[in-house]
Order: structure tokens, then C-alpha cells, then sequence
């Protein structure tokens, strides 16, 4: 029950909040469709991912929402904004599969990178309610600050990533498959302790993932793409109990949510 | 008792490993000095043995007393040689590393230049000195920029390959923090450039050595250059021995200097 509880508060909280609104957008390169018609309203707070075939455009979607391509045809908002003005606002931050750190950079100059860039093209660096300091000890990389990037492991690099992400405390995480170039030990924890930022930040995250354990495990939601062109095939509720745990992918519910879902990949 | 034995025989697997550790390095050492030691001693014997005159090839031992014997005579052109090679290195290294930048930031500028840049590199240095000495005279200008000329276009080259070696995940961070071009040169492209610069700079600490000795040939009456040329017509040839062994020191010098730098800058 209690469970029920911190999963279902985010949208219960304010049902009616967007975080990022796609109306039948689509993205073009040249003559190839990458995204067709992609309607769908992503709810503040929530933890979407995004599961798909190779080809159904799951980080295009997060490009497209993160303003890094346009959108050939429809719209796309983030907390009513346009995604040029979300991102002058830094209300959305963006975590890479490679954590592309910037390698003469100690981990916490790699956090602070964000607060030193932007000013010039007008944004206004919001200030967190964490320091970078703070922000290294929440991803459990506290007395590592000053190891340069080739001195971490790449679970390490990652957190790193994550830390950078939140500092600006943004209200939308967009991840590509941030975890995907990881051992599965690794990812376990990755995974748990990005719950735990979930839930401590309140904000809103879209995970691109390959596998669907980690769909399952991670997401409220699970959005299944479809390719060529890629389109929105089905989302699909989570209904598992929180906080969750790694045991809960041995239980009944898990299994027949990933087996669904793989039976509904194949048909993409 | 099986644990202290344990632990004492652990302390010297340790204490062997750092004597293993020792002896390999000495060896490092002790392998090129003693084949360098036998290649002078064969030298020394064959000379005397089949009685070579001393203005064809002369002996270590001959070279060994021009050394010392003509150490004042031998430093005098030692300096105007690394001014020279110095203020070339200078002036040719900065020049491309400033192009490179324009390079990088126009493309036009780009398709302008490098076709010139790549005939001017096509030209020998030997055939180019003249024409230079004509135009700037005997004077020191001629040399700097000969040594100038022959350090330019490998320092051009691997500078633009350097500024453009961001990775893309490195520049959709750059354009998501809302980088203006200028940040994206001062807090990306410059540093990831500087491990190809230094490759350049350690080709063009001893190619501008060179230079400086080309541009002495051509016309000059100090200078290492000037003194092989000198040496050579006055079959004094310990001395001309004695000039080339400085030469390649002064190379070996520059070099070490640049290696050294580049221990200092780049720790990543």
C-alpha cells in the first residue's frame, strides 16, 4: 500500500501539469521519415521509458524534445514552452550513453561545466538548491571530486554525467540509454540509485533503453516505438509497487510485464 | 605460524618485485649506452686499423679533442643556431596554430588558404632558402623564417584535426547548455586540441633546428650551419664532426624542452 503510494504521487500531486507535449510531430532527414505523427503528453514527475526496435527513432524523440533537431512537421512544448525557450530556461538537461565528460576536467569542474556556459546566448543559470559538492555525494561519488575522468570506472563516468544533469535542477531528464555500455552489476545499481534520485528530485525523466528488465524496472510508463517510420506503438502502465527493489524482477508481475512487452517488440 | 610465514614471504615477493623493477630499468639504460660505447670502440679500431687519414673519417678520439679543444669556437655559432631555431619555432608555430583557429571557424577562409598551404609545403625547404636569403638579406630574418616555414604545416595540420577532435555527444552538450561559439572554443576546443598540437611541436623542435642550419648554409658567417660549411671546405673534419654531434644536441635540447611542457600541461 505504501508502495502504491510513492509510485502514483508524482501525477496524483497535479494531474493535470505536462512536462513535455508532443502533437503529431515528426522529424525528417532529407527524404527519410525518422518520426511520424508522435502525439503524446508526458505528465510531470512521472518516469517514462522508451523501448523500441533499432530504427523507431527513440533518441531522435529525445533530440527532438531536447531542441537539438527540429521538428518537421507539428509541435513540441516542455512545461508550455517552446524547446528553444526550455532550453534558454535550462528546464531540461540531457545525459549521454558515452558521458561525454570533458577529460581535463576534475569530476567536479565536469558538474560545474553548466553553471560556466550559456550566459552569453541569454540564459538565466538557475540556481539549485544543491552545490556541485552536494550533488557528487547524492550520486555516491563523495571524495572522487577531484579524479579525472580516466581515473574513474565507467559506472563512475556516468554518475558524473548524472551529477552534471542535475545541476542546474532541471524538471525534465532526457536519457539515451545511459547504462547501456555498462556490466549488468553495474547497472543494477545505476538503476536504484536513479530511483532514489527520482524520487528525492521529483523530476520528470524519459529513459531510452535496449532492454526491457530495465523498461520495466525503472519506468511508470513504458512508451513502445515502432520503426520505419517510427511512430508510437502502445504505452503501457507499470503497475509495480515502490520503492522498487531488484528482488521484484523474480515476481510474477514483473515477468509477465516483460513478457508482454517482448511479445509486443517483435510485432514493431 | 602459516600466517607470519605468509605474510613474510609476501614482503619480499614485494621487495623482489622492486628490485625486478630496479634491474629492469637499469638494463633500459645500460643496453643502448653499452651498444653506443661498442659502435665507438669499433669505429675507433677501424680507423686506426686500416689507417683511414683523419679528413676522411675521424677517429671518436679526434672528434673528442675538437670537442673540448674548440669548445669556445663551437658555442660562439652554438647561440646565433638556437636563437635562430628558437624564434622559428616561435613565429611558425604560432602562425599555424592562429590560421589552424581560422580554419576551423571558416570554412571559406579554409578552402582559400590550405590549397596554398599545401603547395608552399610541397616547395623544398633547400630550394626555398635562396629565394629567402635574396628577399631578407644574410641577416637573421632569412633563417627565422626558413625555420619558421619547415615547422608551419605539420603544426597546421594536426591544430585543425586537434580543434575539430570533440566528440559529437561533447558538442549536443555544448549546444543544449546554449555554448556560444566563443565558449565552445575556450572551455572545448582548445584543450581537446592540445594533445595533437604537442605531437606538432615535437616534430617541429628538431625540424626547426634544422631550418636554422639550412638558412646558415645558404649564407651566413655564423652559426652551426655557416661552421659545418666552413669545416667542410677546410677538410678540418673533427671539427665538422664535433659541429654535427651539437647540432643534433641542440635538437635532443628542444625536444626535451617540448616533452617536458608537455608532461607539465596535459595530465589527462
Amino acid at each position: 500500500m505504501q508502495g502504491q503510494n510513492t509510485m502514483s504521487a508524482a501525477p496524483t500531486g497535479s494531474r493535470s501539469a505536462i512536462a513535455a507535449s508532443l502533437k503529431s510531430a515528426s522529424v525528417r532527414f532529407g527524404s527519410y521519415t525518422a518520426i511520424k505523427d508522435l502525439s503524446i503528453d508526458i505528465a510531470e514527475g512521472a518516469f517514462y521509458t522508451i523501448l523500441g526496435p533499432s530504427g523507431c527513432g527513440k533518441s531522435t524523440m529525445l533530440r527532438l524534445v531536447s531542441d537539438l533537431i527540429p521538428a518537421a512537421g507539428g509541435t513540441v512544448s516542455i512545461f508550455g514552452k517552446s524547446t528553444e525557450e526550455a532550453r534558454l530556461a535550462r528546464e531540461f538537461s540531457f545525459v549521454f550513453q558515452d558521458a561525454a565528460l570533458l577529460p581535463w576536467r576534475s569530476a567536479l569542474k565536469n558538474v560545474e561545466l553548466p553553471l560556466e556556459i550559456g550566459r552569453k546566448r541569454g540564459v538565466k543559470i538557475p540556481k539549485s538548491n544543491r552545490t556541485p559538492l552536494e550533488l557528487l555525494e547524492l550520486v555516491g561519488l563523495k571524495g572522487r571530486e577531484d579524479a579525472l575522468p580516466h581515473e574513474l570506472s565507467g559506472g563512475m563516468r556516468q554518475r558524473v554525467a548524472i551529477a552534471r544533469a542535475l545541476v542546474c535542477q532541471p524538471r525534465l531528464l532526457l536519457m539515451d540509454e545511459p547504462f547501456g555500455a555498462l556490466d549488468e552489476m553495474t547497472r543494477d545499481h545505476l538503476n536504484l540509485q536513479l530511483l532514489k534520485i527520482w524520487e528525492e528530485t521529483g523530476v520528470t525523466i524519459l529513459f531510452v533503453t535496449h532492454s526491457i528488465a530495465e523498461a520495466v524496472f525503472l519506468g511508470q510508463k513504458v512508451m513502445m516505438l515502432q520503426a520505419h517510420p517510427g511512430r508510437l506503438r502502445e504505452v503501457v502502465d507499470i503497475d509495480l509497487p515502490g520503492p522498487r527493489t531488484i528482488d521484484m524482477r523474480d515476481t510474477p508481475e514483473f515477468t509477465r510485464y516483460s513478457s508482454y512487452l517482448r511479445k509486443l517488440l517483435e510485432t514493431c | 605460524m602459516s600466517t607470519t610465514l605468509e605474510m613474510v614471504s609476501e614482503e619480499e615477493i614485494i621487495e623482489a618485485e622492486k628490485k625486478a623493477a630496479i634491474r629492469a630499468k637499469i638494463f633500459a639504460w645500460i643496453i643502448p649506452l653499452s651498444t653506443a660505447v661498442a659502435l665507438l670502440v669499433i669505429w675507433q679500431a677501424g680507423v686506426r686499423f686500416f689507417g683511414v687519414p683523419i679528413y676522411i673519417a675521424p677517429a671518436p678520439s679526434d672528434v673528442g679533442n675538437a670537442l673540448v679543444g674548440s669548445f669556445p669556437l663551437l658555442m660562439a655559432n652554438f647561440w646565433p643556431t638556437l636563437t635562430e631555431a628558437l624564434a622559428g619555432f616561435l613565429v611558425g608555430n604560432l602562425s599555424a596554430i592562429l590560421i589552424a583557429i581560422a580554419f576551423v571557424h571558416n570554412r571559406t577562409v579554409e578552402r582559400a588558404f590550405f590549397p596554398i598551404a599545401v603547395f608552399i609545403n610541397t616547395i623544398p625547404i633547400l630550394a626555398i632558402a635562396p629565394i629567402l636569403v635574396l628577399i631578407l638579406g644574410p641577416g637573421l630574418s632569412a633563417k627565422v623564417v626558413i625555420a619558421a616555414l619547415i615547422c608551419f604545416f605539420p603544426t597546421l595540420v594536426n591544430m585543425v584535426r586537434g580543434l575539430q577532435a570533440i566528440s559529437p555527444q561533447a558538442l549536443e552538450l555544448a549546444r543544449i547548455l546554449s555554448a556560444s561559439k566563443s565558449e565552445v572554443f575556450w572551455k572545448m576546443r582548445l584543450q581537446s586540441s592540445l594533445p595533437f598540437l604537442f605531437s606538432a611541436l615535437r616534430i617541429a623542435a628538431t625540424t626547426s633546428v634544422i631550418g636554422a642550419i639550412v638558412g646558415e648554409w645558404v649564407g651566413a658567417t655564423r652559426g652551426l650551419g655557416a661552421l659545418i660549411i666552413e669545416a667542410t671546405f677546410n677538410f678540418n673534419s673533427p671539427l665538422l664532426y664535433a659541429t654535427v654531434f651539437l647540432s643534433s644536441g641542440l635538437s635532443v635540447l628542444m625536444f626535451a624542452l617540448v616533452a617536458l611542457t608537455e608532461r607539465l600541461v596535459i595530465r589527462w
